[in-house]
């Protein structure tokens, strides 16, 4: 070895090495640096939520409850009027919230289960069961997944669990894509590698080294399957084909109430009765798809470790 | 090229410049106020390590920043022009045609929709320095000087249809047909393998002095600057260090840093007394599916030495360590362990001979998971392996931090709150929890800076001496290996070409390939390159 | 073999082995109807001899395989059955040819299609390639925003804000899109006008930001980088370095939403009760007709695979690596 002065130690070597911060710290400082959009985002999805949690207790009338009058102007009475047999449709938009979103989010939540655990399987194993799963995924997204949905709904029917299990079914197979996807580069990372030598088990390798790594993309896909999955039964319930009365559903609601759009031209109001839930529908998803774009470019400005 | 005829103003005069780029929200300096003075016909080298600023000092002497990038303060003054000051519609009556630009990346620098004797001639016959026929007829020329095969035909091939090497010609020659005041290299040679590194060198030297161009040469090679540059200026954290001509500087650096840079090449080993070997991999063939990668392979590990494998990409170093790990189980032969037969695969072999033969790999930030804290790294080993918990454990991670030369306060980092030479270091405390006997390590400074290079090999040296590790060193770097190993293998296409105590292999005679291997590495001296080619064609 | 022709073969077979296997579940869906549906569509006072000759006419007592090969033979010759509605519990039969329902509303559906594509197509392409171009400018930003909301918004309230503006507060177009055989084509674009707007508004969205997502990637390569060293203009930049490279991803934009317009139709078609393929399949869906239900699922799916198809061969035959071998 050189006998020349130390000129170099480890612990010094800084460069630009981040700041150790936790995770609340960091969250706080991310948010005070969003851009409006997002903040807009996190507070609609949080009104969203409350009003769906405690639904009961924002709404005046029950949930089914018939008025004598159908149709009925806004009022004092009826915020937004009656529908068609006279059920009073505030009431009927906040338990919307908690039906159409709860039914979207169960429908998201199985969606990921299926096709995440695919995913994850197919990227380890890569080989028959790879193949097989990725061929059966192509041929079932060479179908129109709405189209798919009408032709299978036709079959066994419009219930709520049937619309649960076809739709997740449907759009696990986009999940499934991601997960291999991401996945697939996870684990061709030295330190998979590193755990296979070392000798752990396939749980532990999934588990510890994969599944938080593979998070980011997945937490962003999420969002954004949601809004698909939640378009897709609002357009079905809106086709007459998903959520079915009398559950309150905001689909079916713009379509019970379409025809008094006509009306505008007399009183504005009732002409703008059919567009409230659509507009539920519309504001819900452009708040997530705000947090989503903020999200995804927060993750992806990380991983570039400027 | 230092004697040639300078005429006195200076080609390139950038006063005080100041660059930023953004990320992270936020405009961080990059260049932090440089001077650079270029005559005609003089080359420059551009020296620095990972995040010098040397590629952005280097296309900002064109007046080009990268998307992202601003100037904030300065002048690029281009024979009396501040470029700074011009818009870009203004620049490319400057780009293309009294300066142009060879990218790092060749194969992705060429459009693959064109043919290359088109993308060669665009910029001649866009600003009308040649017809189409003469510039056509001028880069065959220029292919011919450039020592490419084909000269007449190899402008019809796409991109994609050339070698890398060939490719980085090709782009020299785009880079000359205008006949530019000014020619920017950006580390033109850093993906090639040393063999081919010679042949570009020489043609770029060549043609170069031929027309008499000035040029900025930027890499983080000193050997390779040293061939081509006049003069040499040395960047660190977008400051320059110290500039001179290339002898003086190779001879005697002034600042510290510079000096620094320099030494690394010094580091020697006393060599190792001679033990019985502890590994031998014996009649190995390995392939993947049908593509067979090892031919027949030998090597022997003596116990307590280190043992380089050299080769270039290609060799089959790599896939002998995938092989010794159970990786890829081999077709044939055996790997004798202390004597005992390993099994081919991973699955087969005990947790006692996955624990006594650890890794370390090239790329320390893929290597760890980035989710996962220092303790939780380097604790898994001790828990898994040794079943260490609670206290124990906790005070064995600190023990193996303070062996690594890295304090308790690093134990909850995340990999990407350290530095490059910390997560290697950090790699190396993983290795050494699980108590081994031998350590595989694949190419672990490569990607490191020259500077933290010798602090992981100094490191590693040590540890041998202190734990009587055996090491099987993967290396494409020759004074890495000039450095640290007792025994070098020389791999080549899969076959062993020579295996033997250091200082055989080194002195002659060589086998062909390990003479061609040893010969094409280049050397501190700045004649190295003219007389290796003297040699050559005699 | 030349490799374009051997990788367009190749892609050819894996759309036909596709659409096999997409025939087989469209197939299967009268499979899984229960054992009792006979009596469901007949009606609770159909007799048993009723059913079981209708049964019998649906071939159920063949063979899968046998009918399989019956129904996708009958299909390629244009025949997709017939009806299950307009049967009643006496066994009269005045159910119709699936085909003759399908026809004339496909010739809609793919009208109303056309027209969205023609004003679409273009001007998402001119928006995705303009904002890519001055990427982080306030056009791009005021864009990106705007499709970013428009994309989050289901069809139909897309659809009932024009009607609310154009038709209903300012009666200027029809909200109802009544065309048939018999409409000539001025009137039956001025029918179609609202159907096509609300199309048009949802598909420009969606391709702008996929265009603008693949210039922006195509713009990032190195040779881009050199090329503008080379004293390239920007336009030269991008009509000989970006654009020969850039068929397959906009290849691939247009026919992904191309696709995705097939199934946007089927909302809009019931929101504007425009007779199209799409409200037929929903009011088949709803009554359960399975045998018009398959009809369109059938088209739906050969025009989307088909689609995707044709993407993947420009994509193909543009690609350099496989135009120029080694």
């Amino acid at each position: 070895m050189t006998q020349e002065k130390n000129t170099y130690s480890a612990a010094g070597e800084v460069g630009s090495v981040l700041e150790k911060r936790t995770f609340w710290a960091r969250a706080k400082i991310e948010l005070s640096k969003s851009p409006w959009t997002a903040r807009f985002g996190l507070l609609v999805i949080f009104i969203y939520a409350v009003l769906a949690i405690f639904a009961p207790i924002f709404a005046p009338y029950g949930e089914a409850e018939v008025f004598p009058e159908p149709y009925a102007a806004w009022s004092s009475e009826h915020i937004f009027g009656t529908d068609q047999i006279g059920r009073d449709i505030f009431s009927r938009m906040i338990y919307g919230a908690r039906n159409t979103v709860g039914i979207a989010v169960a429908t998201t939540l199985l969606a990921f289960l299926i096709g995440g655990a695919l995913g994850l399987a197919a990227a380890i194993n890569r080989s028959y069961i790879d193949q097989l799963l990725s061929r059966a995924v192509d041929v079932l997204m060479a179908i129109p997944s709405l189209i798919f949905a009408l032709v299978l709904l036709s079959i066994f029917g419009s219930t709520v669990t049937n619309l649960i299990i076809i739709i997740a079914v449907l759009d696990s197979t986009r999940v499934f894509r991601l997960t291999r996807a991401v996945a697939v580069n996870v684990v061709v990372m030295d330190y998979v590698e590193a755990a296979q030598l070392r000798g752990e088990g396939l749980g532990w390798i999934m588990r510890k080294e994969i599944l938080p790594n593979i998070m980011p993309p997945l937490i962003a896909e999420f969002g954004l399957r949601f809004c698909f999955v939640f378009l897709t039964i609002a357009a079905l319930s809106f086709l007459g084909v998903g959520i079915q009365p009398p559950t309150a559903d905001w689909g079916s609601m713009v379509r019970d109430n379409a025809s008094l759009i006509m009306f505008a031209q007399y009183d504005l109001k009732a002409g703008l009765t059919p567009l409230l839930p659509a507009a539920a529908i519309a504001l819900l998803t452009v708040a997530i798809n705000f947090v989503v774009d903020w999200f995804l470019h927060k993750t992806s400005g990380i991983r570039d470790e400027q | 090229m230092s004697s040639k005829n300078q005429k006195a103003d200076p080609l390139i005069q950038i006063n005080n410049l100041k660059i930023e780029g953004f990320s992270d929200e936020q405009w961080h300096p990059i260049i932090k106020g440089v001077n650079l003075t270029l005559k005609r016909g003089q080359v420059m080298g551009l020296i620095g390590e990972s995040g010098a600023g040397k590629s952005t000092l280097g296309l900002a002497a064109m007046g080009y920043t990268q998307p992202g990038c601003r100037i904030t303060d300065g002048e690029i003054i281009f024979d009396g022009t501040d470029l700074a000051q011009l818009n870009d519609s203004a620049k490319q009556q400057y780009w293309g045609n009294r300066m142009t630009y060879v990218a790092q990346s060749a194969a992705a620098s060429f459009n693959p929709a064109h043919r290359l004797i088109d993308q060669t001639t665009a910029s001649a016959i866009r600003f009308k320095i040649k017809n189409e026929s003469d510039a056509k007829k001028d880069a065959k020329r220029l292919y011919e000087a450039l020592n490419l095969p084909n000269p007449e035909s190899i402008g019809d091939r796409y991109p994609h249809q050339v070698s890398g090497g060939q490719l980085q010609r090709v782009m020299t020659a785009m880079a000359m047909s205008p006949r530019p005041d000014l020619i920017v290299f950006d580390e033109p040679t850093t993906a090639l393998d040393v063999t081919t590194q010679v042949e570009v060198l020489t043609a770029m030297k060549s043609i170069v002095e031929e027309f008499n161009t000035a040029a900025i040469y930027i890499t983080h090679d000193l050997a390779v600057v040293a061939q081509m540059a006049d003069v040499i200026k040395v960047l660190r954290y977008g400051n320059e260090i110290e500039e001179a001509e290339t002898r003086k500087m190779l001879t005697a650096p002034e600042q510290d840093y510079t000096k620094s840079l320099w030494s690394v090449r010094s580091l020697e080993k006393k060599p190792a007394k001679v033990q019985e070997p502890i590994l031998e991999i014996q009649n190995i063939d390995a392939a993947y599916g049908k593509f067979k990668v090892l031919h027949d392979v030998n090597i022997s590990v003596p116990r307590g030495s280190t043992v380089a494998v050299v080769g270039e990409s290609g060799s089959g170093k790599s896939t002998t360590a995938r092989v010794i790990t159970g990786l890829l189980p081999q077709l044939a032969g055996e790997i004798k362990f202390d004597g005992q037969i390993l099994p081919k695969r991973l699955e087969d072999r005990t947790k006692e001979q996955k624990r006594i033969i650890q890794m370390i790999y090239q790329m320390a930030d893929t290597a760890m998971n980035p989710r996962q804290t220092v303790r939780e790294i380097i604790g898994r080993p001790l828990e898994f392996y040794l079943n260490l918990k609670g206290r124990e454990k906790e005070k064995r991670i600190l023990e193996l931090l303070d062996m690594i030369e890295l304090d308790d306060q690093f134990i909850d980092r995340l990999p990407s709150e350290l530095s490059g030479g910390q997560k290697q270091r950090i790699c190396i405390a993983r290795a050494l929890a699980a108590n081994p006997k031998f350590i595989i390590c694949d190419e672990v400074t490569s990607a490191l800076d020259q500077i933290v290079q010798e602090g992981i090999l100094k490191l590693l040296m040590r540890l041998q001496k202190e734990l009587n590790l055996t090491y099987l060193f993967i290396t494409h770097d020759i004074s890495t290996v000039r450095a640290i190993s007792d025994e070098v293998v020389v791999m080549n296409l899969g076959e062993v070409v020579e295996q033997g105590l250091k200082a055989d292999v080194f002195s002659p005679p060589h086998p062909d390939y390990t003479e061609l291997l040893l010969s094409s590495v280049p050397e501190m001296d700045p004649d190295w390159l003219k007389n290796l080619n003297e040699r050559r064609n005699s | 073999m030349h490799p374009v022709l051997q990788t367009v073969l190749g892609r050819l077979g894996l759309g036909l082995a596709t659409l096999f296997v997409v025939s087989l579940i469209i197939f299967s869906a009268i499979e899984m109807l229960p054992g009792d549906f006979g009596q469901a569509i007949l009606g609770q006072a159909a007799t048993e001899e009723t059913v079981a000759a209708f049964r019998r006419e649906l071939g159920l007592d063949e063979p899968p395989y046998v009918r399989y090969l019956q129904w996708v033979g009958g299909a390629i010759q244009g025949d997709l059955g017939t009806s299950f509605s307009g049967r009643n519990a006496s066994g009269t039969d005045r159910s119709r040819e699936v085909i003759d329902l399908i026809a004339p509303r496909l010739w809609n559906t793919l009208f109303l299609a056309s027209v969205t594509a023609i004003i679409a197509v273009p001007v998402s392409l001119f928006l995705g390639i303009t904002s890519a171009l001055y990427r982080n400018s306030v056009y791009d930003r005021t864009i990106n925003t705007t499709t970013l909301t428009t994309i989050s918004f289901p069809e139909f309230f897309v659809a009932y804000i024009l009607i609310l503006l154009l038709a209903s507060l300012y009666p200027i177009f029809p909200s109802l899109a009544n065309v048939d055989a018999s409409t000539p084509l001025s009137e039956r674009l001025y029918r179609s006008a609202l159907p096509a707007f609300t199309l048009t508004l949802v598909i420009v969205a969606h391709m702008m930001r996929m265009t603008r997502a693949a210039i922006i990637n195509l713009l990032a390569s190195p040779y881009i980088q050199m090329a503008r060293l080379s004293g390239a203009s920007q336009t030269e930049v991008i009509l000989k370095h970006a654009l020969p490279n850039a068929w397959a991803p906009i290849a691939t934009v247009i026919a992904f939403n191309l696709a995705y317009l097939v199934v946007g139709v089927v909302v809009v078609e019931v929101v504007f009760v425009y007779p199209g393929v799409g409200q037929l399949m929903v009011d088949a869906v709803t009554s359960r007709d399975i045998p018009v239900v398959q009809g369109c699922a059938l088209i739906f799916a050969v025009t989307y695979i088909l689609l995707n198809l044709i993407a993947d061969i420009i994509g193909i035959i543009t690609n350099p690596r496989l135009l120029h071998p080694k």
